[in-house]
């Protein structure tokens, strides 16, 4: 297989479609095959061992009773299983889960467009408009939610201090009530709201970049016709460009709740699940069982549960993706 | 001419409406910009009050009353200096380049050639296989690091940043195969027969043709597949406890935060140390990470 | 049906501030240098020239799509300038037809109309008519990507004729097909436009084209117009030397003489045999002969009439009179068919006595 790939240029010939007589004809094409597995091996081999063989393996915790304390491997069956779904909290994170990356969603891709459409727009230092925008996507996620941690301190935030200066709050019949803070993280609603102003903050800038590879791709000439054609700013808007970006806004959506259904850094950092699990979302809810509880069976079977929702949204989104294609 | 049309304006109306349409292009610019300086602050916001909080002193830091935007004392720059005297910021950051820089190498070397086989070999199987490379990016790392720690365990490398090298590449070459089709497919197929009409053999086409054609495509990965790396929390969190083995996104939080004790200052200075370059680069080639995506990476 | 009129316009790109610095750099264009041209009722009039020359500069700035530096767009005698495109009711038809790729053929038909608000009833009839018209009806479910080149300029052309606009801008419409689908569609074009009788401005860059297609020829070079007129006489009485050489296949023979360049087209240098007896006779030394289609092009040097000049004759199928490379024969043109032009400026002078 190896030596057909050497390329001697005594056999070098041309793309096998060119080719007149069956015999090299066949030869190169399997020369083609061999080097199409030569390159794809590696990877696979790659993938497989370390996201397919740790992928069974978690299967295997979550049917068995391994902890932390007593790594021994007892099949217990979907004992695991069972225990998540009797425990009140797991349908809680489960809720969360759906909240969280419905409304995340909504927010980056709507937001994403209109960022897209700044980011496109020619203003004068664009350079430092997209360098501010793509900081929060850049920066590494630990430290963003420990910068927004302090944004919301229960007593320090300075969103409190200018809401307290605007006369918004901490006096008697202010907007946002007469304590002297809101404690963002500190209130279940509040804490949620948080959590996902954190997320969407951080993600809407690649949603942004994304979407402005689909507006780059939309031909000016289409939009030009529009004009020509008589159609104003709101329906070429409705009509083309967002019809056009649709599949990329899919795909922004589909990196987007993947990042937000695997991402648990923010929870950790800002809430750590709390107050009383109101931030709690699956993927922390298994980091906490299994690592943190030393529950290994049971976090895993949590983590586990996660995977059939995110295949199915993103089969979900890649049909729908092949379907608006129009090119 | 029929009903059908409209007259065109007479010379009053013409006007008026030349007026009003100046009126909105006025508009329009002053709008653009407002929405860009407000996404702009938006986004850095917390960077730029970073910026203040890192120089302040503890009793101006730890006062409510005092603005939070200002200095209500004078500026210190002992916090920043603390970050790189009493702790291993240094080492941190360092490790996290030398990880970064061979998560890359590891991601081009083996995606580069899937990509291209994908892409370009015409197997009748490309398309599944595309699909089921992408599905595995949907595997979180929450359901793996479990059962990867022992497989870590077992390759001798816990507590070691190795470790990391070892495992990232599975979060960044699904990802970057994806992109990388995108890139390939843009390069015209006559190139790479011309060079092997030329004498080469497909592997030589494919490295003297193909490759330095799809180089946007690369350094697009290599910058998307850095950021990846340097923001990834939960493995590092598992796979690497001595503290002078860490990388930046646990390293930082770990030593900084003692406890209930956060050194502020000192984590403001890091976030904005560690985010400023790696957004200068991403910056510098948005452009060509946006070519990457349109390139057919969704047309597949 | 209305009458386009540009009045000493002019289109510089790259010298607005806006642009920013990358323009700058490479300094700035003039697209336009001071055009007047005016089209008459119902006509047909082509902008031919070269690529680069301002043709769909031009278009755009009637359609627009450009802002002009200086000048003004007149349509109906209403000063347009500085209106949006959709004020103007134009339409136009792109090089690449610009169909919207997530909308069905009939989509497209009737976004001009949904544009207009229009009802929905008279849309669909209209939508109908147009693509009766263009015999594109049992296309109307398919999406652009479904059809073939014709069909798509078929399309192009239903979206642009439903609203009955007053002009159709057509950029190059004919240039994405292959050559003989090319023929097809300048006819239906040609005969579609008698139909309808809307005035219509057609660019192109190709002559065969726009003799065939226009009532008048504006031919263009640098942002200028060099000549306007019926094809005709832009093919017997070009303006300049640049009109004489870039319509015509081989282009017009240019002889230098005494500061006077004499001009004619190679169909007019005949053997001297079939030449009337005062023709002026031209000595020319046979390089060449290529036969095309029935058609002898002889090239050769023309020897006596001026400076000694490469040229080429062409000689229909019916003269026979047998031409051998190699050889100095004498051929001759008709003294009527002789064109003069200044050798300093170009332009079309009197007629000199030889
Ligand atoms: N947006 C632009 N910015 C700067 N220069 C431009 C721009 N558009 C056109 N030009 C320049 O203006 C000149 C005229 O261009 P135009 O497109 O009108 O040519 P054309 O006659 O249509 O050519 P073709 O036959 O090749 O289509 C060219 O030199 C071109 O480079
Ligand atoms: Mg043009």
């Amino acid at each position: 297989m190896t030596t057909a790939t050497t390329g001697q240029p005594a056999t070098v010939g041309r793309p096998p479609t060119t080719m007149d007589n069956a015999a090299p004809r066949q030869r190169l094409a399997d020369r083609d095959s061999a080097l199409a597995w030569i390159f794809l091996m590696p990877s696979v081999v790659y993938i497989v061992a370390l996201v397919a063989v740790p992928f069974v393996l978690a299967i295997g915790f979550a049917l068995s009773d391994v902890t932390a304390g007593d790594p021994s491997f007892d099949w217990v069956g979907t004992r695991n299983f069972r225990r998540a779904f009797d425990d009140p909290v797991f349908w809680r994170s489960l809720g969360n889960t759906f909240v969280f990356t419905a409304v995340s969603m909504v927010l980056i891709v709507v937001l994403g467009k209109v960022l897209a459409n700044i980011l496109m727009a020619k203003v004068r230092g664009k350079w430092v408009i997209r360098f501010l925008v793509l900081l929060p996507w850049t920066t590494p996620v630990s430290l963003s939610a420990i910068a927004w941690l302090w944004m919301l301190d229960s007593i320090f935030s300075p969103i409190d201090w200018l809401l307290r200066e605007m006369g918004l709050l901490g006096s008697p019949g202010a907007l946002f009530g007469p304590n002297s803070n809101m404690y963002w993280l500190g209130e279940p609603d509040l804490a949620m709201a948080s959590v996902i102003a954190v997320h969407v903050w951080r993600l809407t800038p690649l949603a942004a970049v994304i979407m402005m590879a689909g507006l780059v791709a939309i031909p000016r000439d289409l939009d030009e016709a529009a004009r020509v054609d008589g159609a104003g700013y709101w329906r070429r808007m409705f009509e083309i460009t967002v019809p056009l970006v649709l599949p990329l806004a899919a795909v922004a959506a589909l990196f987007g709740a993947i990042f937000t259904f695997t991402d648990m850094a923010v929870v950790d950092v800002l809430t750590n699940g709390g107050p009383n699990n109101a931030t709690q979302t699956l993927t922390s809810w298994a980091f906490f069982r299994g690592i943190d509880g030393g529950d290994i069976g049971q976090g895993a079977a949590v983590a586990l549960f996660l995977f059939p929702l995110l295949l199915a949204a993103a089969v979900a989104i890649l049909r729908a993706v092949r379907r608006m294609e129009v090119r | 001419m029929s009903a059908l049309t409209p007259p065109l304006p007479g010379v009053a109306e013409a006007a008026r409406l030349r007026r009003t349409y100046a009126a909105r292009h006025v508009a329009s610019r002053v709008g653009t910009y407002t929405a860009a300086i407000l996404a702009a602050f938006l986004c850095a916001a917390p960077f730029l009050w970073s910026m203040v909080t890192a120089f302040k002193q503890n009793r101006d830091l730890y006062n409510p009353a005092n603005n939070p935007l200002t200095f209500s004392r004078p500026a210190t720059p002992d916090h920043v200096t603390y970050l790189f005297t009493d702790t291993s910021f240094l080492t941190f950051a360092w490790n996290t380049l030398w990880v970064g820089v061979l998560v890359v190498a590891i991601t081009l070397l083996l995606g580069l050639p899937a990509a291209y086989a994908l892409a370009r070999l015409d197997r009748p199987w490309a398309g599944w296989f595309g699909v089921a490379i992408f599905l595995v990016y949907l595997v979180p790392p929450s359901l793996l690091f479990l059962s990867l720690s022992r497989i870590v365990v077992a390759f001798g490398l816990q507590d070691s940043t190795w470790s990391l090298v070892l495992i990232y590449p599975t979060i960044t070459i699904p990802v970057s195969i994806w992109l990388l089709i995108g890139f390939l497919k843009g390069v015209p197929r006559d190139i790479e027969e011309q060079a092997m009409v030329d004498g080469h053999s497909r592997l030589g086409a494919f490295w003297r043709a193909v490759v330095p054609l799809a180089f946007p495509g690369v350094v697009a990965v290599v910058v998307f597949a850095f950021t990846l790396t340097a923001s990834e929390f939960i493995y590092a969190l598992s796979f690497v406890s001595p503290t002078a083995d860490k990388v930046i996104s646990t390293g930082v939080p770990t030593e900084l935060v003692r406890g209930d004790v956060f050194f502020w200052q000192s984590l403001q200075a890091a976030t904005v140390l560690v985010a400023v370059p790696i957004a200068i680069v991403f910056n510098l080639f948005l452009d060509r990470f946006i070519a990457g995506f349109t390139q057919g990476a969704v047309k597949g | 049906m209305a009458v386009v009129e540009v009045k000493n316009l002019t289109k510089t790109y790259g010298s607005r501030p806006d642009r920013g610095g990358r323009g700058r750099a490479a300094g700035s264009v003039r697209a336009i240098d001071g055009i007047d041209l005016a089209t008459e009722e119902g006509e047909y009039l082509v902008l031919l020239g070269p690529s680069g020359c301002g043709k769909t500069t031009l278009l755009r700035t009637v359609a627009g799509l450009e802002t002009p530096t200086s000048g003004d767009v007149l349509i109906d005698g209403h000063v347009v300038t500085g209106l949006p495109p959709r004020a103007r009711q134009v339409a136009m038809v792109f090089q690449s037809y610009a169909l919207y790729p997530h909308k069905s053929v009939y989509g497209n038909i009737v976004f001009p109309l949904r544009a207009s608000r229009m009802s929905r009833p008279d849309r669909d009839r209209r939508a109908h008519w147009a693509a009766g018209l263009l015999e594109i009806e049992h296309l109307m479910a398919r999406k652009p990507r479904q059809l073939s080149g014709g069909e798509r300029q078929r399309v192009a052309l239903a979206r642009a004729l439903v609203r009955e606009p007053h002009v159709f801008l057509l950029d190059e419409p004919l240039s994405n097909l292959d050559a003989k689908l090319r023929a097809t569609a300048r006819d239906e074009l040609k005969r579609f436009q008698a139909e309808i009788g809307t005035t219509t401005i057609y660019v192109t860059h190709d002559q065969v084209e726009a003799m065939g297609l226009g009532d008048r020829i504006a031919v263009l070079s640098h942002g200028r117009v060099r000549q306007v007129g019926p094809p005709v006489e832009v093919y017997d009485h070009p303006a300049d030397t640049f009109v004489a050489t870039f319509i015509g296949s081989p282009p017009m023979n240019l002889v230098p003489r005494d500061g006077v360049l004499v001009g004619f087209r190679p169909e007019h240098l005949l053997p001297a045999a079939a030449s009337e007896p005062d023709a002026l006779p031209v000595r020319l030394a046979v390089d060449r002969v290529e036969y095309l289609s029935g058609d002898r092009h002889v090239y050769g040097t023309a020897l006596g009439v001026g400076e000694q000049t490469r040229v080429v004759a062409r000689l229909p199928a019916t003269v026979t009179s047998p031409v051998t490379a190699g050889d100095e024969q004498e051929f001759a043109v008709s003294r009527d068919r002789l064109r003069f032009f200044a050798a300093s400026s170009g332009a079309r002078m009197d007629r000199v006595p030889l």
